[in-house]
């Protein structure tokens, strides 16, 4: 009897022990940092060339609700949340909110061609280390900063999030008015 | 036996279970051997080792992560994914021995979705390199390396 005590608590110990290395190991789930309590971080302003050649400058968009989202091409959680991004833009649009698209490719060709395969319908800027850098290092894909009506930060995001996490975000912070 | 007993049969027939699983998604994730797989935490050591003793080791990512942050010594190749950094890669390779090590990293994304480093492993492994390694970056380059306070640098 001793020892089926002994070998029920090994085997439990062996449980936890498997259940954390699989979550560890199985990645890909988003990490959430979300700013809502504390001192509300003002995103960092930056002007990137768009695809066609025209600037865009982060602090003309004061005023809407904005999704800054790091991504590649190559990324293949970044590509798989892009259709969901195109229809939460279509969606949302008329509320003001607006989706910037920051590619972290090494060239624009890539990103050309799938922003018409895929029929974007908000702009895309070729982002850059420096850009990288001033969001606290954009080491890793897909990570998106949801910024609310005054250009503060109020959700980071790190991996692949689900949409639905995001549209929420996005709804509760149409309620917020610009200082 | 009793409650126990059957529970105790449960729980072992779980860990069995849950330890497949564990090795079908670490499988799945890309298939490279887990033997040649190295861990962060192995790289880091031998980082401390003498330079003469210490691996190649390739980046095969993506430019603009690299010159955020990459690991000290460590070359940039260009993505894996794509011919050109694939011919580049071995290009840099085809005069080394075979017996060189060398480990390959790049930290894009999750392990699992990484488009870079299948193509780099199977490319040298064609070209009979024996010590190739994979370094296992579990999320990306930032949480698994930077964050947890190992040595990187930056620039090109």
């Amino acid at each position: 009897m001793r020892s089926t005590k002994t070998w029920a608590v090994v085997a439990v110990l062996a449980i936890l022990f498997g259940a954390r290395l699989f979550f560890t190991r199985h990645n890909g789930a988003s990490r959430t940092a979300t700013l809502k309590s504390g001192q509300p971080l003002l995103a960092p302003d930056f002007t990137l060339p768009q695809l066609d050649g025209q600037t865009l400058r982060l602090s003309s968009y004061r005023g809407k609700v904005v999704l800054l989202d790091f991504w590649a091409t190559w990324c293949v959680p970044c590509r798989e949340q892009i259709p969901h991004f195109i229809e939460m833009q279509d969606k949302y649009r008329a509320e003001g909110f607006e989706i910037i698209g920051v590619s972290m490719d090494d060239g624009p060709e890539p990103v050309r061609s799938f922003f018409q395969q895929f029929h974007m319908n908000y702009p895309v800027v070729m982002g850059n280390a420096k850009i990288g850098e001033l969001y606290g290092g954009v080491l890793g894909l897909p990570i998106a900063f949801l910024l609310d009506r005054n250009g503060r930060v109020y959700a980071k995001h790190i991996g692949a999030t689900t949409p639905e996490t995001i549209e929420k975000e996005v709804v509760a912070l149409f309620e917020t008015r610009q200082s | 036996m009793g409650v126990t007993g059957t529970l105790a049969k449960l729980a072992m027939m779980l860990a069995a279970v849950m330890s497949f699983a564990v090795r079908d998604v670490v499988g799945q994730a890309a298939p490279i051997p887990e033997a040649r797989q190295i861990s962060v935490e192995d790289l880091v050591k031998s980082l401390q080792t003498p330079e003469k003793d210490r691996p190649l080791i390739i980046q095969v990512g993506s430019h603009v992560l690299y010159s955020q942050a990459h690991i000290p010594g460590s070359e940039y190749i260009g993505p894996a994914s794509s011919d050109a950094g694939i011919q580049q890669l071995r290009k840099r390779v085809e005069s080394l021995s075979r017996t060189k090590v060398i480990v390959l990293y790049c930290g894009c994304c999750p392990w699992n979705h990484c488009p870079n480093v299948k193509p780099a492993y199977e490319a040298l492994q064609a070209m009979g390199f024996r010590n190739l390694k994979v370094l296992y970056i579990a999320n990306n380059f930032g949480a698994d390396w930077v964050d947890k306070g190992y040595p990187s640098a930056k620039g090109d």
